[in-house]
């Protein structure tokens, strides 16, 4: 291998360390394990939802839906728990269901109606963000709300429920790891078994790099395109749930950054290891990198107000190793 | 002859790199001549259209119109010279979100002396004289988006007309027409005809050169091949030379099946064409020939599954088969090598060992995980069995001369057996060498399932199958044992000739 191979392979995984190396010298405590938890609960529900458009990434397509999928099912959560009443199990599976329900209606629209992914994904996001609000008439949720009928909602966030985004799991130090740091590094771990070693990952690639081989190859390309929607919708409804959990109200005005922040960590993923293609290990990087670098910038006392700066800048950057570097041109 | 040409092109050469396209064409149009232009893929008939209009630069040699040297570096100037090209696609020559008329005057709203202002008053003026000109009756206004495939040709070739070129180049024009549609564009054509235009018509369809042609020029590996002007013009003549055969051939000892692997019954492709039934015996390899448009890329389909016929039943092993979709033909043990391996092999973010494995990736994994040494061997294996070249199984397939991604789309085929194994157009962009490979390993594999070649070129017939099956007009019109054939009677067949009772 060249050297400029070395470069577009391990650039980036150089420059991360570089990264954190600098942030241990310069800012005080940086380096150490509550600081390291804390990068990760901060990216913990954008991993996660870049982790699922990771999937549609990969058969050739994108979904915009994500954020407002998770915000949704966030509402759901709280909706079902505080106004209906329901325990932490019932709360859960209705997200799961949302997730799925718009992944296969989205999957629909591309796959049957030929919408084109970005637009579909787009509809479907406007139509979320407009649904989410109907239930309560524009209202927050929260414990002990005044319904729209004046009446006062009875029911309360369960303590199980809120455990998924404040409970710390014990690990060499008493209450170290929360519990979505823990949901997103076994999704991580999952998604990437499944698209390296499984047929059906495989079959994904294949369908995203060349849709006619793979149909001629036997692959039902329609229904893995599907499918993939439904991964996404999946992981980003299970960002919404860690996301209800950690504020314990259903805010209609948060999950604003959630899309561009997991569809940035996932093309930062392109460059990892000079991929060149959408995959789950370089989407956790590239959440994990974003993560460090605002982390750092903070505790050296950079403004709030610089962050998606920084993130457009890291992603520039990361699409610059991507495309011109590797000389691959080819999403 | 040659006195009074419009249009003369001397010792025309070009080259990609090492590879030579255009070997000194010279080809004279005359005025009020149509002059068709034969050739298979390959033969450099685009290279040709891309010179002559201004695309691409000559290598060597000399053009020149009504007596001047003709010297276009760009399209627009080879139109302002007088020699208009319609391309294949029709779609590049139509803007179809504007009206008729807007794009019959659409040259003249960019380039010297067109007005800042957009008059639709004058626009429709002048597309109304160019229309009734070309006689062309279609709405002006109505959308292009709006017409038929064949309206939007005419509209493209008036549109070319506007200029008044002493030369119009078609393209292939009727390939996505309906035989209504094109009698519209012969009609046309006669017209531009009979006001003198010099017409080069390139067409594999031999009813339209049969319609059309005033004189024939067969291309063949960047040469011309034959010209043919004497009336009654020699057709079979027209095709051997495009196809002909080279002098040394190695020919094959056909060979006998004893067992049926595969029947189609009444198998009909296309609205109008006559049925097909075809035997498919274990241990023989059939080629189907014909010309390009013909049918064999329809009836490979078919028979793969990916298209449905009108009419007909087939049969595999006595079994009634009728497969939905590839995944069904597969299972069936159907495979097909697909036509343009760019377009519907080759997986290109994959090396060669997962393009090898991409069909079969079910019996090489276990609850769903890749066995990735079953996969690596299977790979190893095939690279070897086909004298693949490449550093190791890891290879991008971009990394690969043509000849060795073509062996690595067969091999992904043939890394597991096959009940009828069917490969449509395998020696397209493939040097001789990785043929020979190829065909050879085709007939020495052939044992136990009936292989199905489909080719244009005749001689690839000829090196390969113990059966040669002539395809014209969506259906089959002659067999030949490949031995002692009777050459002329198919290439008789080849250009659609009057038919000979079945063999």
């Amino acid at each position: 291998m060249t050297l400029r191979d070395h470069a577009i392979r391990y650039g980036f995984i150089v420059l991360l360390v570089g990264l954190i190396a600098y942030f241990a010298v310069a800012a005080d405590g940086f380096v150490s394990p509550q600081s390291a938890v804390f990068i990760f609960q901060s990216v913990a529900i954008t991993g996660v939802l870049a982790l699922g458009v990771t999937a549609t990434l990969v058969v050739g397509g994108f979904d915009l839906s994500i954020g407002s999928v998770a915000t949704s099912a966030m509402m759901a959560a709280s909706y079902a728990m505080v106004v209906l009443e329901q325990n932490a199990i019932v709360a859960v599976i209705a997200c799961l269901v949302i997730g799925v329900v718009v992944g296969l209606i989205n999957g629909w629209l591309i796959v049957y109606m030929r919408v084109p992914d970005l637009l579909a994904t787009l509809g479907m996001m406007f139509l979320l963000l407009g649904l989410q609000r109907i239930p309560t008439e524009g209202r927050s949720i929260a414990t002990g709300m005044t319904m729209p009928d004046g009446s006062v909602a009875n029911g309360k966030f369960s303590e199980a429920f809120l455990a998924l985004g404040r409970h710390r799991i014990d690990f060499f130090i008493p209450s170290l790891i929360p519990v979505s740091v823990v949901v997103l590094v076994v999704l991580a771990v999952l998604i990437w078994f499944f698209l390296e070693y499984t047929r059906f990952g495989r079959m994904m690639y294949a369908v995203g790099s060349n849709e006619r081989a793979a149909e001629l190859a036997g692959a039902p390309v329609k229904a893995y395109k599907i499918w993939a929607y439904v991964i996404s919708g999946v992981f980003a409804s299970i960002g919404g749930i860690l996301l209800a959990a950690r504020l314990g109200r259903g805010d209609i005005a948060s999950g604003n950054n959630l899309l561009l922040d997991a569809v940035a960590a996932a093309l930062i993923g392109y460059a990892v290891l000079g991929a060149a293609k959408p995959n789950a290990f370089g989407t956790a990087v590239g959440a994990v990198f974003v993560g460090v670098l605002l982390q750092g910038l903070t505790m050296m006392n950079a403004p709030y107000y610089t962050q998606d700066f920084v993130k457009g800048a890291v992603l520039v950057v990361a699409l610059v190793f991507t495309f011109a570097l590797s000389g691959r041109g080819k999403r | 002859m040659g006195a009074d040409a419009v249009f003369r092109v001397e010792g025309l050469r070009k080259s990609f790199g090492q590879n030579e396209v255009l070997g000194g064409i010279s080809l004279d149009l005359f005025a009020g001549e149509v002059t068709v232009l034969m050739g298979a893929n390959g033969a450099g008939k685009s290279t040709l259209v891309k010179i002559v209009s201004g695309v691409y630069e000559r290598g060597a040699g000399t053009m020149r119109l009504a007596g001047q040297a003709f010297d276009p570096s760009t399209p627009a100037e080879a139109i302002r010279a007088g020699v208009v090209t319609v391309h294949q696609n029709i779609n590049d020559g139509v803007v179809a979100d504007l009206d008729v008329a807007t794009n019959l005057t659409l040259d003249r709203l960019s380039g010297k002396g067109a007005s800042l202002l957009f008059k639709p008053a004058n626009v429709r003026a002048e597309a109304w004289a160019v229309a009734d000109r070309m006689g062309l009756a279609i709405d002006l206004r109505a959308r292009v988006a709006d017409l038929s495939l064949a309206d939007r040709q005419m509209v493209a070739i008036a549109r070319a007309m506007a200029h008044q070129p002493k030369v119009l180049i078609l393209d292939e024009p009727t390939s996505s027409l309906s035989s209504a549609e094109a009698d519209r564009l012969f009609s046309l054509i006669d017209r531009l005809r009979g006001q003198g235009v010099a017409i080069l018509y390139i067409s594999h369809r031999m009813s339209d050169i049969r319609r059309l042609a005033d004189r024939i020029v067969s291309m063949r590996d960047g040469i011309i091949s034959g010209t043919f002007d004497r009336k009654p013009l020699d057709y079979e003549g027209a095709v051997n030379a495009m196809l002909g055969r080279k002098i040394h051939l190695d020919r094959v000892v056909a060979r006998n099946s004893a067992r049926v692997v595969f029947t189609a019954e009444s198998l009909q492709l296309a609205q109008g064409a006559k049925p097909i039934s075809m035997t498919l015996g274990a241990g023989e390899v059939v080629a189907v020939t014909g010309l390009v448009g013909v049918g064999k890329t329809a009836l490979a389909e078919t028979l793969f599954g990916v298209r449905r016929p009108l009419a007909g039943t087939m049969h595999m092993d006595g079994r009634p088969y009728a497969p939905g979709s590839a995944r069904e033909a597969i299972a069936a043990g159907v495979f097909l090598v697909a036509k343009d391996r760019a377009m519907s092999g080759i997986v290109g973010g994959f090396n060669i060992e997962r393009n090898i494995s991409l069909p079969f990736l079910k019996r090489m994994s276990g609850f769903g995980v890749m066995k990735k040494r079953v996969e690596r061997a299977a790979a190893r294996r095939q690279i070897d069995e086909f004298g693949i070249v490449c550093r190791s199984e890891k290879d991008e397939l971009s990394a690969l001369s043509g000849g060795n991604q073509q062996k690595v789309m067969v091999a992904r085929w043939m890394s597991q057996a096959s009940r009828l194994f069917i490969l449509d157009e395998p020696f397209q962009g493939v040097d001789i060498s990785a043929r020979r490979d190829i065909a050879a390993k085709l007939r020495a594999s052939a044992d136990g399932r009936a292989t199905l070649l489909f080719v244009t070129e005749i001689d690839e017939a000829l090196e390969t199958a113990d059966r040669i099956l002539v395809m014209s007009e969506q259906t089959i019109v002659g067999e030949h044992r490949n031995d002692d054939i009777d050459l002329d009677r198919l290439l008789a067949e080849v250009a659609g000739g009057p038919l000979h009772s079945a063999a």
